[in-house]
């Protein structure tokens, strides 16, 4: 009862946060210098993690598709399989776990020494207030990169699993037949599909961090303690909203 | 340190500070109890005590940085509670612990209020943060990280970034307590200074006698989260309180009994 209570708290607090957060909006453009460093920070830094990771993904979903498919004559579907589940589901999910990890911990960190070290409480007596100059960059800046992360991820992807076909030597599917199979099947709305489901995991994400630090109180014990919150809440919401989401798309 | 502060002529009003029957509770202690003060507009008010009896609380309290579990501040007929109270009243807090932004420059500390209000222009904004560092000789810290400062330092930038914002109401948590006997005096001049030239109210929280008797238009004693006494500095040159006077000018006994126990470790 106590721990539901906590729950519906947080969400009360996320959405109040999210609400306080876009009357700033209109302030982008002066706090335009913020916006790239935190473009810089979301996406140039988590950049190399997602080109190797989802590189690896569609490789391994190649090989494992290639294994089975091979046994009902199935090859050359290999290139729709990967390429679908690579563009619909595994590229934006797994970028969303990602940017969790990397960005979501090190905005709760920082956010949450603000907090402890009473920064927020200098910007409060400034007259500046935090939604505006440090969640509302935020926000904006994720919404610019999860597209293009989520993108770079399909496309590592793919030629993971290319690669893989036509080196592979109980799979043999020459690139070429491998991308035509990807392209027949392939619509514009599944690659939609999956940069939106990134846009909403990646906002989730660092509403839920940046909320989970500001509401951070006490000495660094509770920065650790924060981190982990949010890392972890992030995951959940990650997996819960996936099944959502793609319900809604379906 | 001679340079004296010449602030820029400050357009505004001035505001009192009205604190009426303040109480404040963390969980089960009371930290505050029923404070009652009045500090009048454009004076120098200091709050003395020892530590832990809840002094910062208070200033936080006048900040409107916590919320008061009973009782109410009022800065002019605003109340400090109300986040709309910022709008009206700029007011500056020199923190204890400093609290400067800990991703910013120095420079770009002090120069951040300017900055998001937009005030002035880059030069206006230059202009205002040297004169600031200069007159707390932080010239040379400029380009330096608060990671990189001492805590003297620091509270030094902390008054600095104070002073750039240009406040109606001034306050100080234990401005001099990390600093040596010279700069405790620079302080305490800009703080005379800054009365005599602009409409600021400041009320200082201190540890230091000299310090708030030498510049202090009037004081309060706060003992564990009591006032225990108000009163202009003659009125403390000779306190009749005992509770007073042992702390404003405690004897040092050495053959307290407390420390027997001291002893033995070391024989
Ligand atoms: N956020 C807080 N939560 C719980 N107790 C607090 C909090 N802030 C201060 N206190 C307690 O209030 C008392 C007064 O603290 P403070 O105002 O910082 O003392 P000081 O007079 O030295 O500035 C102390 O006993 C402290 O433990
Ligand atoms: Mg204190």
């Amino acid at each position: 009862m106590k721990y539901l209570s906590a729950v519906l708290g947080h969400i009360g607090g996320t959405v109040l946060l999210l609400v306080r957060s876009l009357k700033y909006v209109g302030t982008l453009p002066h706090q335009f210098p913020r916006f790239i460093e935190q473009c810089y920070l979301i996406g140039y830094t988590t950049l190399p993690i997602v080109t190797i990771l989802s590189f690896f993904i569609g490789s391994v979903l190649a090989l494992q598709s290639g294994y089975s498919m091979e046994n009902f004559g199935a090859k050359q579907f290999i290139g729709t399989l990967v390429g679908l589940s690579m563009a619909r589901e595994l590229g934006p999910m797994m970028v969303a776990i990602l940017v969790a990890g990397r960005v979501g911990s090190a905005i709760t960190a920082e956010l949450a020494s603000m907090q402890v070290y009473q920064e927020i409480d200098a910007l409060e007596t400034m007259n500046i207030p935090p939604e505006r100059m440090l969640v509302m960059p935020r926000l904006a800046a994720i919404l610019c990169m999860m597209p293009v992360l989520a993108i770079i991820a399909n496309l590592c992807g793919w030629y993971g699993g290319a690669l893989v076909c036509q080196y592979t030597h109980f799979i043999s599917v020459d690139s070429q037949a491998y991308f035509a199979a990807l392209k027949r099947f392939m619509e514009p709305k599944d690659i939609i599909d999956g940069l939106i489901k990134a846009e909403v995991f990646g906002f989730v994400i660092v509403l839920v961090c940046c909320y989970t630090g500001l509401s951070t109180r006490g000495g660094p014990r509770e920065i650790g303690a924060s981190v982990t919150k949010a890392v972890v809440s992030s995951l959940i919401l990650i997996l819960v909203l996936d099944y959502f989401v793609t319900k809604i798309q379906l | 340190m001679s340079s004296t502060y010449t602030a820029s002529p400050f357009v505004g009003k001035t505001f009192g500070v009205t604190v009426s029957h303040l109480t404040k509770q963390f969980g089960r202690s009371t930290v505050l109890k029923d404070i009652n003060l009045e500090v009048r507009p454009g004076e120098i008010f200091a709050i003395m005590g020892p530590s832990g009896s809840g002094k910062s609380v208070l200033l936080k309290h006048i900040a409107g940085l916590e919320t008061a579990t009973s009782g109410e501040v009022r800065i002019g007929e605003y109340d400090a509670a109300d986040p709309a109270t910022r709008d009206k009243v700029h007011l500056a807090l020199v923190f204890q612990a400093g609290a400067l932004f800990n991703s910013l420059s120095v420079y770009d500390n002090l120069a951040l209020y300017p900055r998001e209000h937009r005030l002035y222009d880059e030069a206006g904004i230059r202009e205002r943060v040297m004169h600031a560092l200069s007159i707390l000789s932080l010239e040379k810290a400029v380009k330096k990280f608060p990671s990189e400062l001492s805590g003297g330092m620091k509270k030094r930038v902390a008054i600095a970034r104070a002073l750039v914002m240009e406040p109606q109401l001034l306050l100080y948590d234990e401005p001099t307590s990390e600093l040596d006997p010279v700069m405790s005096a620079t302080i305490s001049e800009i703080i005379a200074t800054l009365r005599e030239q602009t409409a600021v109210t400041s009320i200082v929280v201190t540890h230091d006698r000299s310090l708030a008797m030498s510049i202090a238009d009037r004081m309060a004693f706060i003992m564990e989260g009591k006032i225990r006494a108000t009163g202009t500095p003659a009125d403390f040159k000779q306190p009749s309180d005992p509770v007073i006077a042992n702390f404003l000018h405690p004897v040092v006994d050495l053959k307290n009994p407390r420390f027997k126990q001291l002893e033995h470790n070391y024989e």
